[in-house]
């Protein structure tokens, strides 16, 4: 049986982590859950192919973890807030990892995200009722 | 009788964290991110509530895939933060209310909604960082905390319309508590942000300003979205604004709207402080 279509499968550039994303990435996610406690992440510094045999991460999961491929292990159904216990501790921040994501550099990331906030101040102003600095 | 006195909105970004850690309150990028929350501080100076029900999602700590609970409640009388890998220096631990949470639990069964009772929960950046922003960092908390988590990490999870008849159900549940405490309950998450995949990086000014003025005035209007039209508006991870709905629904209608402060972006979310007086 073929997993139950959802209302957000045809969304552009996302991934939402439900049970067909869950289900089969159920030993990656336990692996990057294990990255809470420092001796955990010490003893995947030492030897990450040896702590992924050791948490059963194996074929292209393994792989994806041992070339740092984020977006790889965001398809192949790693919770984003599970991967970020991945990243952070080797210094790739959420933005960095928006950026490669998307193919481009944290400077243009952050660029497009400051972006947002352009005229911001007018149209509180236009509301009228928010707070405006 | 406890007393629901108010809500509050906050965002719960690791950032927000980090940037109190590291004295950047006042920086040139934070700045008015953080000016924004003076009014709802100097209103709980004001109203000095004995406690905050803090309703915010884990984000992988207390919870792991293994058992993920729609809603869960601390039922303990402390609540320690950890280590959750961010980098995030842990914080003193909370001190909770072992018998208001039992009483709200008994509560909200009987309401029909059928909660997972926690005796030890960890509790994340999600609950910390509201807590930090509006009241500073102690040693001693000024204010009790008991965290009411929603599941919106592991989907299916829970309708915006679900989560305000929870508000609704929680109210109720305070207000036939006998003994005198004064509550504020804090909606934390949001707003507009996607942290993930090639679509990472999108904030939508319009709507998280649509959705502040009528979670504010007339909630109702956030339930007409299912999960999936949010998601698509807001963002994969703008899903927890419905959390917010929960501290909605437990107050009155008429609910006065003290304060409403928006800000984009901030880190990669918007983020919104709203502030209603149920008194």
């Amino acid at each position: 049986m073929n997993w139950q279509k959802q209302d957000y499968d045809d969304i552009p550039g996302t991934y939402v982590f439900d049970g067909q994303r869950a289900h089969p990435a159920y030993a990656i996610n336990k692996l990057l859950y294990t990255f809470n406690d420092e001796a955990c992440r010490a003893e995947f510094d030492a030897d990450p192919a040896a702590y992924c045999d050791k948490m059963g991460v194996t074929g292209e999961y393994k792989e994806a973890v041992l070339t740092q491929d984020f977006l790889g292990l965001l398809r192949l159904g790693a919770n984003i807030y599970f991967l970020a216990k991945m990243c952070i501790p080797r210094g790739v921040s959420v933005q960095d990892a928006g950026a490669a994501f998307q193919g481009i550099s944290t400077e243009e990331f952050q660029q497009r995200l400051l972006d947002k906030g352009n005229g911001l101040s007018d149209i509180l102003a236009k509301r009228g009722d928010y707070w405006n600095g | 009788m406890a007393k629901i006195i108010g809500g509050i909105t906050s965002s719960h970004i690791p950032a927000v964290g980090n940037a109190i850690s590291q004295g950047l309150t006042q920086e040139p990028y934070w700045k008015r991110f953080f000016d924004g929350y003076e009014p709802a501080k100097d209103w709980l100076k004001e109203v000095k509530p004995d406690l905050v029900i803090v309703v915010y999602n884990d984000h992988g700590l207390n919870f792991f895939l293994d058992k993920m609970p729609t809603f869960a409640l601390g039922c303990a009388d402390i609540y320690e933060n950890a280590d959750e890998g961010w980098g995030l220096k842990p914080t003193a631990p909370f001190t909770g209310d072992a018998k208001l949470s039992w009483h709200i639990a008994q509560s909200l069964v009987e309401q029909e909604f059928d909660i997972c009772t926690c005796q030890e929960m960890k509790v994340d950046h999600g609950f910390v960082n509201p807590i930090r922003a509006l009241f500073g960092d102690h040693v001693d908390w000024p204010v009790k905390a008991i965290p009411l988590a929603v599941n919106t990490v592991q989907h299916p999870v829970p309708s915006a319309a679900r989560c305000l008849k929870l508000g609704r159900a929680l109210g109720k549940a305070l207000e036939s508590y006998p003994e005198d405490t004064r509550v504020v309950i804090l909606g934390t998450g949001g707003m507009s942000h996607q942290l993930q995949g090639e679509r990472a990086g999108i904030i939508d000014v319009e709507f998280d300003l649509e959705c502040m003025d009528k979670i504010a005035t007339e909630p109702e209007w956030m339930t007409q979205f299912s999960n999936a039209e949010i998601i698509r508006r807001a963002g994969s991870e703008g899903i927890e604004t419905i959390m917010w709905l929960v501290m909605r629904g437990a107050l009155k209608d008429d609910a006065a709207v003290l304060h409403k402060h928006y800000h984009a972006p901030i880190s990669n979310t918007g983020a919104g402080v709203l502030v209603l007086d149920n008194q």
